[in-house]
């Protein structure tokens, strides 16, 4: 685990050089692309920020009016809180139908435990190796009109539910 | 989706609250939560600024098409049903790199053709194909590289060290791909 993360530290900016050697050598101009990106990158942020100043104001709503506990409890009825937190089944549930209301989620997980506590580690893991399934599907299956998908959403879930038990293996590691 | 996901949100909020007499809680929550996205927003435009552009540099050195034709080998083994030459092949492996990379904006357009591309393939409109399953299955996996937003968001959030999911998130990722890339090799077999 170690290794691991001492190459998450490594990662960034060995992508940094990589890409920016790469435009060099392609003889772009590096840093008028950069700015061009940047620009770019700058209004999808504000794209964004309404979005999420609905869902973070959404989710503070649940929150605090102590739904989302009573929430929560119901959920550790079913399922043991050693094996899984309660808030992070919901992030799971959320994530399927909408990846903007799942970050809402996550970070009010963060805002409570802290983002490098146990429950804020596998919220950003599986937020990480997860795809909001259902979206997906009905956008790309509906460009061409097909209705029989067969096994594609069986197949998605299986691969998210092995993302979900490997993000709370990890988080838990990365603590050890 | 999301408008009944959000209104919901709001309603079941406002009447538990009612019930439960945290009414004032839930005002100063809607007010901090709106207060808290903008502050969110504010580190996401350093970081998410800093990072397309650098992704822009290499899309214009030619990285996404470079990658692209690396990916043929696999391409090739996972869609046995489509001719090498097709351009859906083209397309699907623009749509793997763009997502692996975190280019939104590439991914979609270049799935959406590499839809529109199998469907000339498809024998029984209406019915999606091997081809389609398998290359959905994978694009829902999830493929991205770098989790920069989520990066962002634990930055915003105090961790000591935000960067420090890279690798686990790339390990939980590439298991969860090859999952699904075994479940639609099983299922194929199989499936009516």
């Amino acid at each position: 685990m170690n290794l691991i993360l001492y190459l998450s530290d490594m990662i960034l900016p060995f992508v940094l050089f990589y890409i920016i050697a790469s435009g060099l050598t392609a003889g772009r101009p590096v840093y008028d692309d950069f700015v061009e990106g940047a620009k770019e990158g700058f209004r999808t942020v504000l794209g964004v920020m309404p979005t999420l100043i609905g869902l973070m104001a959404g989710v503070s709503i649940l929150r605090t009016s102590g739904f989302l506990d009573f929430l929560a409890s119901l959920l550790s009825h079913i399922i043991s809180e050693d094996l899984i937190r309660p808030e992070l089944i919901s992030v799971i549930l959320v994530k399927l139908f909408s990846s903007s209301a799942a970050t809402g989620l996550a970070l009010d997980i963060f805002s409570r435990f802290g983002a490098d506590s146990l429950p804020g580690l596998s919220a950003s893991l599986m937020l990480s190796c997860t795809e909001t399934i259902f979206y997906t599907m009905s956008v790309y299956f509906m460009s061409v009109k097909v209705k029989k998908t067969r096994y594609t959403l069986p197949g998605a879930l299986a691969a998210t539910a092995a993302g979900v038990v490997m993000s709370l293996i990890l988080a838990r590691r990365m603590l050890a | 989706m999301l408008n009944y996901l959000w209104a919901a949100m709001i309603l079941v909020g406002v009447i538990w609250g009612a019930f439960h007499g945290t009414l004032g809680a839930v005002t100063e929550g809607a007010l901090g939560g709106a207060k808290e996205a903008v502050s969110l927003c504010i580190t996401m435009l350093g970081i998410l600024s800093l990072w397309s552009g650098v992704l822009k540099i290499g899309e214009r050195a030619g990285l996404l098409k470079k990658f692209s034709r690396g990916l043929r080998p696999f391409i090739r083994f996972l869609f046995p049903q489509v001719p090498e030459e097709h351009p859906a092949c083209e397309a699907m492996s623009t749509n793997i790199i763009a997502n692996m990379l975190g280019l939104g904006w590439a991914a979609t357009p270049a799935g959406l053709k590499a839809m529109e591309q199998l469907d000339r393939l498809n024998e029984h409109k209406g019915r999606a194909t091997n081809a389609m399953c398998t290359f959905l299955i994978l694009n829902m996996s999830s493929l991205q590289l770098i989790p920069i937003n989520m990066i962002a968001y634990r930055s915003q959030y105090g961790s000591v060290a935000p960067a420090s999911i890279v690798m686990p998130a790339l390990l939980a990722t590439a298991v969860s791909t090859i999952v699904g890339i075994v479940a639609a090799k099983l299922f194929e077999r199989f499936w009516p």
